[in-house]
């Protein structure tokens, strides 16, 4: 077995064994899922339906937060210095974590499916070619971003810290909490600098709109390549030792992680139809329901 | 204090001669005329910013010794070690180990070593079996799980989770990680630092019957017993400089075999007073401790009694050691090992 495999299988058996886990990607997000489809959503399936974007874009972002924390406690105590002694490399390490959370993330993901199709009686899951393909990109790069801030931080404090400063704007401004075309104006054209707003537009246009992967493009090949970029980053500045300090070029590496969705941020504002397409989803919801969003012949 | 570029037997010139003298001899042209050690380590240097860690250190490690780097912390014991393992680099001088370049060959090199570190850790939640497996799964070669687990005594452990082992299992699971591979060189780093005596035996008999097996070890520790009792050779480590290299014997030998009287006095007394008794070797004040070394305990006894009579002086504590490499660093350095 080579030591990625194995690496992926340890990670996977041994967040399966983390209480913190359990709470955090399985319980808390099917709470999540709950409080979407049964308050937001009023159990109405086409609202539920809506919703299911936002709370599945939540479960792929929370890969961000359970990287970082679990890569910097890695470091701390001295675990991953055990492993600088093997043959392992830091590439494997990355990517054997990003597997395993990706493997990780499925079942709920399911679960919220089939609640969704049995119990909210959601007639259509839309696209779920799409959906699969948004939720390995969005969950291979929200976690590449979560090793950059685990290797831009020193001690889990910095990382506690830096962690909300960077959750917070990519929910409430990018459409996961409130649907981007209620938040006011300017903050419609701020979300369009972040990558959450991609997955979260990208992830509802396949559920609630079943649009195919041609019509995702632009979203999917973003966040592939923010994903790349992320994952190489944090290899640069990938650290085995607990007292090895970040090094000084560590923050403008990081900084080159916010380039891509700054330069589409750019183009979408004044060129692109992402956000008028949210607007249309979002007002369509207001539309009698004889115009179901599945039944419309796609624009 | 020349004493120790006698006992260094690997100097670098001494080296050179032996290559030329060597090259010259017509029969061994052609063979290789360098004995090539296992580990080889040429005036390393290390700094930290402005501090230089390391200045110099210089010795090689044959195959089949235990090899002990002794000193106080902070020698840079630690630092050498990781040099050697490809997880420092160093900023002078040569190291080889295996005949691998540890900064340039470190992919190569870590697929030959096995190593047990200092502060460090495993997951939570891992068991002792699953960690074995693991790191067995990074080699090509090596020992089976199943038998590390029986000859370090952690078969009924087997599916404990790492954080309900003892002290004394944990180290003895980090001692089985380090021989997954059935290493060439293996690196011990204070591997009983931290565990009270008796689990400190349990290690030192792991140790010893490694060193029955001929393994190549080379450990770092601030215990004279344990590199004593460990070691072939010993190589003392101060200020990041070694002071002194050689077996535990040799070392001693050194130190003239003078056995050690430490004395604890009601008044202060000058040191050259108490050199200059009868039997007495050498006298040394160490925080309100006088340490005397002697060649003729009894006689270096009485005259110290007599002398303090007629100085109006007590003793208020008196012990006699015997001659231990403890000597050979308080003869170095004017201190003591432990801190």
């Amino acid at each position: 077995m080579s030591n990625f495999a194995s690496l992926t299988r340890t990670r996977i058996l041994l967040a399966m064994r983390n209480k913190m886990f359990f709470f955090f990607s399985v319980v808390f997000p099917l709470v999540m899922f709950f409080l979407y489809a049964g308050i937001f959503a009023r159990g109405n399936p086409r609202r539920v339906s809506y919703f299911l974007g936002p709370v599945i874009a939540f479960n792929v972002m929370g890969s961000f937060w359970g990287l970082s924390a679990a890569l910097v406690m890695f470091r701390e105590q001295g675990i991953l210095r055990r492993f600088h002694v093997t043959p392992v490399t830091a590439t494997d390490m990355l990517a054997s974590s990003l597997l395993a959370n990706f493997v990780l993330t499925l079942p709920t993901i399911s679960v919220e499916l089939f609640l969704t199709r049995f119990i909210f009686h959601v007639p259509s899951l839309g696209n779920l070619f799409s959906l699969a393909v948004l939720v390995t990109v969005g969950t291979v790069s929200f976690g590449s971003l979560g090793l950059v801030v685990a290797s831009v931080t020193n001690t889990m404090q910095e990382t506690q810290v830096l962690n909300p400063l960077i959750w917070l704007p990519l929910i409430f401004l990018s459409g996961a909490t409130f649907p981007l075309a209620y938040l006011p104006d300017s903050i419609q054209h701020f979300g369009l600098f972040l990558p959450a707003t991609y997955l979260v537009t990208a992830l509802q246009s396949a559920l609630y709109q079943s649009f195919p992967v041609w019509k995702l493009l632009i979203q999917i090949l973003a966040l592939a390549l923010w994903a790349v970029l992320t994952f190489f980053v944090a290899a640069q500045l990938f650290r085995w030792e607990p007292e090895s300090k970040i090094p000084r070029n560590a923050k403008l590496w990081a900084l080159a992680t916010a380039l891509p969705f700054f330069l589409l941020g750019a183009w979408e504002n004044s060129n692109g139809d992402i956000l008028k397409q949210a607007q249309a989803a979002f007002h369509s919801l207001e539309q009698p329901a004889s115009s179901e969003p599945h039944s419309r012949p796609s624009q | 204090m020349n004493a120790p570029d006698q006992l260094s037997r690997y100097e670098p010139d001494a080296l050179l001669r032996y290559a030329i003298r060597s090259f010259t001899i017509p029969r061994e042209w052609g063979r290789p005329t360098m004995p090539t050690s296992i580990l080889q380590v040429e005036n390393l240097v290390k700094r930290y910013g402005d501090v230089e860690a390391m200045r110099g250190v210089s010795f090689n490690v044959e195959e089949g010794e235990v090899f002990g780097l002794l000193g106080p912390n902070g020698a840079g014991k630690t630092t050498t070690v990781e040099i050697l393992e490809g997880l420092r680099n160093l900023d002078g001088g040569r190291v080889s180990v295996c005949g691998l370049d540890p900064q340039r060959e470190s992919a190569a090199l870590k697929l030959e070593i096995g190593a047990a570190l200092q502060s460090t850790s495993l997951p939570d939640k891992i068991r002792v079996m699953e960690a074995l497996r693991l790191f067995a799964s990074f080699y090509k070669r090596g020992r089976k799980p199943e038998e590390l687990l029986q000859r370090f005594g952690l078969e009924d452990k087997r599916n404990t989770f790492y954080n309900q082992l003892s002290g004394g299992q944990k180290q003895r699971l980090a001692l089985a990680m380090a021989l997954v591979n059935d290493p060439k060189v293996i690196f011990l780093d204070e591997p009983t630092a931290g565990l009270d005596p008796q689990v400190r035996r349990e290690i030192y008999d792991i140790i010893e019957e490694l060193r029955r097996e001929k393994k190549t070890i080379l450990m770092t520790t601030h215990y004279i017993e344990e590199a004593e009792r460990l070691c072939d050779r010993v190589a003392i480590v101060d200020h990041g400089k070694v002071i002194a290299l050689g077996t535990p014997r040799e070392l001693k030998a050194h130190s003239g075999g003078a056995t050690r009287i430490e004395v604890r006095l009601s008044k202060a007394e000058s040191n050259g007073a108490l050199k200059n008794l009868e039997g007495v070797a050498d006298a040394r004040e160490m925080d309100g401790t006088y340490v005397l070394h002697s060649m003729r305990p009894p006689q270096a006894i009485v005259s110290l009694v007599k002398h303090l009579e007629a100085e109006g002086n007590e003793l208020v504590s008196l012990e006699i050691a015997t001659p231990s490499l403890e000597d050979v660093f308080i003869e170095m350095t004017g201190r003591r090992l432990r801190d």
